[in-house]
């Protein structure tokens, strides 16, 4: 490992966000949902120096495993981070964070008139990413193009 | 994906030009001067959530030259939507009756989401502020017709902010290689997202904000009313309502080919001593929704219309 992976202990079980970019991982942690109710350890390291890319964040999350659901949000956060599962000390998995064809159910449409923001339907949100660098992503539905950023505060 | 017409975002130019092609050929039908039978024995639901007058007229108009009959949702203050039923109930209530269904509604992508739940095809009649596609394919065969290709030199002008004709068909013309002049005032300009649609096509997109400058270099003027209401002052309105009517003497010095086109309803946005000029299409244009809805109906149903005299 890294010296700056190494800034704080090393965790038994969890995961290991790394590659975060500088100043995110405050997003990362709130997309999450880790807060004042998390119980279990998290350990936050920003701004260290990275050989790719000048500056980036670290987060080590322990007993807590990521779903896909979360690989894809944090996708749209940090597309460049990767992602390693640890078991008993050891690395288990590493994950390329990767940016989906699709975002099934995980955010929604950012236009408030589209069909899949309706009260009285029960629509499952789908946004289509056209491409990914630069990032454009389109509601299925309306078409709309989604302003990322906003985007990123609906999943934060 | 789709099974009826949502969007001309989810088809081929190919079966764009199929459409056109064949009303083309469906001409003397719909202008009632020859017989088909194509759609005897089916049935249209036509379903509008919003108030409409041509959309919904021509629909009805195409399906009955065909032979085929109409069922309308348009009292909607004595319907089940108006005690809750929801989008999705009513659609599948309509499928259950109806061979083909045209929905008009106020949010964006109800056409998309009821296309996708219905054995039934849905026909996009208009969706909010977002797509009006069996506008657009009407816009296109007036093209096609006056000057046998699409990749035209066209000046879309007016209200380029919220009309969704104009930039259904801006998306739609960048795909046959259009080149699109744009005329607007700065508060109605078109969107960013239709911009980068175009030219990710390949279109060129320039802005001429003098009008009576655009016009010269066209083959196609698509002329658009500005409301009223997008302004703040009475004021304000006349200034820039002012700048983007067509007079007749700004047609001095344009291609002698030029065509006019506007969705109607007109206010005063083209002065009327140009409705006598061969540039003039407006009327030619609306009366080509029947003959292209028509074509529509045959091709989502899977019917080759067979013309009689």
């Amino acid at each position: 490992m890294t010296e700056n992976v190494r800034r704080v202990a090393a965790i038994r079980d969890g995961t290991v966000i790394d590659h975060i970019p500088a100043g995110r991982a405050l997003l990362v942690l709130s997309m999450l949902g880790v807060g004042p109710k998390t119980h279990t350890p998290v350990s936050l390291v920003m701004n260290v120096s990275s050989p790719k890319h000048g500056q980036k964040d670290i987060i080590k999350i322990e007993d807590r495993e990521l779903d896909q659901m979360e690989l894809d949000r944090l996708a749209l956060i940090a597309g460049q981070a990767s992602v390693s599962i640890i078991r008993n000390f050891s690395l288990s998995e590493k994950r390329q964070v990767t940016m989906p064809d699709e975002f099934l159910g995980i955010m929604p449409c950012m236009s408030s008139n589209c069909i899949s923001n309706s009260a009285s339907e029960q629509i499952r949100p789908r946004l289509k990413v056209v491409t990914k660098s630069p990032v454009l992503i389109r509601c299925f539905y309306c078409e709309r193009i989604q302003p990322v950023e906003d985007l990123i505060e609906a999943v934060t | 994906m789709t099974q009826g017409l949502a969007s001309l975002e989810y088809v081929t130019e190919e079966w764009i030009l199929e459409i056109v092609n064949l009303a083309e050929r469906l001409s003397a039908v719909a202008a009632g001067e020859a017989r088909c039978e194509a759609m005897r024995g089916r049935l249209l639901a036509n379903l509008f959530f919003e108030a409409s007058t041509r959309t919904r007229m021509s629909f009805e108009a195409a399906m009955k030259r065909l032979g085929g009959d109409v069922l309308n949702l348009n009292d909607l203050k004595s319907s089940s939507v108006s005690k809750g039923e929801s989008l999705h109930d009513t659609i599948l209530v309509a499928d259950g009756y109806a061979d083909v269904i045209v929905l008009r509604h106020p949010m964006e992508g109800a056409a998309v989401f009821s296309d996708d739940l219905s054995n039934a095809p849905v026909i996009n009649g208009g969706d909010g502020s977002g797509r009006h596609p069996t506008q657009t394919l009407l816009d296109l065969a007036t093209i096609q017709s006056a000057h046998g290709r699409l990749d035209v030199d066209i000046v879309i002008a007016g209200d380029l902010r919220y009309g969704r004709t104009v930039h259904s068909l801006a998306r739609a013309l960048s795909r046959f290689g259009a080149r699109i002049i744009l005329s607007s005032p700065n508060s109605l300009s078109m969107p960013d997202e239709v911009i980068i649609d175009i030219q990710n096509r390949g279109s060129s997109v320039e802005h001429v904000p003098e009008l009576s400058e655009a016009v010269k270099e066209a083959d196609v003027v698509y002329m658009t009313r500005i409301q009223r209401e997008r302004f703040p002052d009475d004021d304000e309105y006349d200034r820039v309502a002012g700048t983007f009517r067509l007079m007749a003497k700004d047609l001095d010095d344009v291609r002698p080919d030029l065509i006019i086109m506007h969705p109607l309803p007109r206010v005063d946005e083209i002065e009327q001593s140009i409705d006598a000029t061969r540039h003039a299409r407006y009327f030619e244009q609306s009366a080509n929704g029947v003959k292209v809805r028509m074509a529509l109906l045959c091709t989502l149903l899977g019917i080759e219309p067979e013309v009689l005299t």
